[in-house]
This record gives C-alpha cells, structure tokens and sequence, in this order.
C-alpha cells in the first residue's frame, strides 16, 4: 500500500514567527496522527499546509485526496442541509447523513443548526466526499457525547478501509493514534 | 464543480438583491434629465454617457457580496480541495454574477435609455452597446471583489479600484451609443474581450494571495 501522506522536514513561518520546523509526516493506510500542543503552536497551520491552503517555508510535501473540516460553516446557510450538503458532490453522501445522525434534519436551514449540528454537517461533508485523507481541525468542538461517539464510529471505520486521518486536537481521539506534539 | 459553482452564484444571486444594481441604474437614469433639464436635444447628446455611468455605478453595488463570504467561510478553501483551480473558480463566478446582472441591466436599458432621450436608432445603439459592456462590467466586478475581499472598507476600495480600470469601456461604450459610424463599439468589444479574458486570472490570483 502506497504511503497516503508523505511530507519532509516540514517548515512554516507565518507573521515572521516560526510555528515549527523539521516536520516529518507520514500516513499510510489506516493510519491516524494526533496533533497536538498549546493554543498558537501551528496545530491549525499545519492542517492547512497539508491540505495545500498554506506552502511549506521548508520541506515538501506529497498527499492522496483530502478532505478538510475546520472551524468554518462551508455549507450555504439558507439552503436545508440536505441540498447544502449536496452542493459538495460527495459520491458517499447517502452513507455521510445517517453517519451523523443527520436524517432529521435534511430539511432544516443551515443557518438554523446549533453549534454541535453544525459541526456534524461538516464532518458528514468529510465522510461523504471519500476521499482518503480526512483533515480534522478540532473535531471534537461543540459535539455532545452522541456526535462524540458517532464521530469515534466514522474514524474507526474510515481507518478500517484504509482511510488516513490528522486530527488537530486538545483532548484525545478514540483508537490508536500516533502522536505530534508541536512546541509553542 | 465549475457547473455547480455556475448554478450556485445564480441561485444566490437571484436570492439576494438582483434587482438592486437595476433599480440603481433606473434611478440614476431618471435623475439624469433633472439634473441637465428637459431640452431633448441636450439629453440626447449627453444620454449615452448618462447611460454608461449609471450602469458602471450599479455594477459596484454586488461587489461586497461577490468574493468576500466565500472566503469568511473557508468556501473558497474547500473548493481548492476538491482540486478547482483558482482560475475556474474565478471563471464560474464572473459568468454566474453576469447571469444574475447582464440581462436584467440590458432590459432596465429599454426605459433608461428613453429615460436619457435616447430613442429610435440611438435606443438601438445603446442596447448593442450595454449588451456588449455588461460581461466586461460583471467581470471586473468579481475581479476587483477578489482584490479587495478581506479588506477594511472593502466597500469603498472596491469603487475607488474599479472607477479608473472601467475608463477605456466607459470611453468606447458611451462613444458607440452616439456615433454608429465610428469604429467605437468595435474598440468597445475590444476591451471587454481583454477584461473578461483576464478577469479570471486576476481574480484567481487574488484568491491564492488572500489565502492565509
């Protein structure tokens, strides 16, 4: 199996401040990396030099499909969520709504969900797109102990069939998770 | 996703104000021949250019919308994931923002244009005219909203930008409605040929700098 991310001494300065350096990546298949470290310590920057938003100031980088979800609502506020989510074109769509409990709320207006809802909707917009790389900024946020779990289920079964996950986060993850620890 | 970027401008711009840059226009329309006075003559000599200021002054009115919340949300992020070049992305909203502007104007154009005392084959010029100029003034609108998309007072930047980049569409457009012997719509369709090719990458570009 073909490694999923693969990334060399990895560098980032951002506002003339060095957030890291010297950052090795690797994912293969059902692999899992847990970033942690302090408030400001480029956990969030790093997810985004992954998913290619940022360019490393060092290093290189290589990576299957990814997919992204952050702490931005990407989804068209005034649409229901069924039709926001569609905009997105995940071919696992069908799979993604019952994953995060989503049915009941098909028909309801982005812009009406709470917090927690919301943040469903984005990790269901991750699932759906099948992509093989999830990049998970703080996915935890907001989610209550029912989404916790459904988000624990999502993990460990896109890692059984051969998915890899980051996840940037202050409290752990269910399942076995190679750490990173970033220095503030 | 281009087509559905595509769709998706249309359906937000039609949701949101559509009408708002044509009411503009009307209505600086209906206040040219206050301000100038009723001699029909005057109006007729002065109408196209009335005309092309009013629709390049409407045209900075969707700006704020065009851009920047795609960008507050990480929609435009997301969009680079699913492998769309900032170029498309660029493309797809200029052509879904002309949708929602370009025929709406050309048809507040009919009464703006009698409104400026155009009429018979003068009317006829200033539609060839507007028709020609909307896709040029829909793709600097997006351009200068991705310049600007981020900024304080983006708002007024995005006018104070925009003014001077319209002048040669402005000069050639106002000229064509006036003389339909010159060769002025032909250098009207010129530039706006030169606008919306470049429109995207000005636009693309503009998003990768505005990524942090």
């Amino acid at each position: 199996m073909s490694s999923l991310l693969n990334g060399e001494g990895l560098a980032l300065i951002r506002g003339g401040r060095l957030l890291f350096e010297g950052v090795d990546l690797k994912l293969e298949a059902g692999g899992a990396l847990h970033v942690g470290g302090p408030n400001g310590s480029g956990k969030s920057s790093l997810i985004r030099l992954v998913a290619g938003l940022l360019h490393p100031s060092a290093g290189r980088i290589e990576r299957a499909e990814a997919a992204l979800a952050d702490n931005n609502l990407t989804l068209d506020r005034e649409l229901p969520l069924s039709r926001a989510l569609a905009f997105w074109k995940g071919p696992k769509l069908a799979e993604a709504i019952p994953a995060f409990a989503l049915e009941d709320l098909a028909h309801v207006p982005v812009r009406l969900l709470s917090t927690g809802q919301a943040k469903r909707a984005e990790l269901a917009r991750v699932l759906a797109s099948g992509a093989p790389l999830w990049l998970l900024d703080e996915p935890q946020n907001g989610l209550d102990r029912k989404g916790l779990s459904e988000l624990g289920d999502a993990i460990t079964a896109h890692r059984a069939r051969g998915g890899a996950i980051i996840a940037a986060s202050h409290t752990p993850l269910p399942g076995q998770w190679t750490m990173l620890e970033l220095e503030a | 996703m281009t087509a559905a970027l595509i769709g998706r401008e249309v359906r937000r711009g039609l949701h949101g104000a559509a009408w708002l840059p044509v009411a503009f226009f009307l209505l600086v329309a209906t206040i040219v021949p206050f301000a100038v006075g009723p001699d029909g003559r005057l109006l007729g000599r002065i109408g196209g250019g009335a005309l092309w200021i009013a629709a390049l002054t409407a045209a900075l009115l969707p700006i704020e919308r065009l851009i920047e919340p795609d960008r507050a949300n990480g929609v435009l992020d997301q969009l680079a994931l699913t492998g769309t070049a900032d170029e498309a992305i660029g493309a797809a909203k200029m052509i879904g923002h002309w949708l929602t502007f370009g025929p709406l104007l050309l048809v507040a154009a009919i009464p703006g244009s009698l409104l400026v005392g155009l009429d018979g084959p003068a009317l006829f010029r200033s539609l060839i005219s507007i028709a020609i100029g909307t896709p040029a003034l829909a793709a600097l609108s997006v351009a200068v909203a991705a310049l600007t998309a981020g900024l304080p007072r983006a708002g007024a930047l995005a006018g104070l930008l925009m003014m001077p980049l319209a002048v040669p569409l402005v000069i050639f457009g106002a000229a064509a409605t006036g003389d339909g012997e010159s060769a002025a719509l032909k250098l009207e369709a010129a530039v706006a040929l030169l606008i919306v090719a470049g429109a995207p990458f000005v636009t693309g570009a503009a998003i990768r700098a505005a990524r942090t």
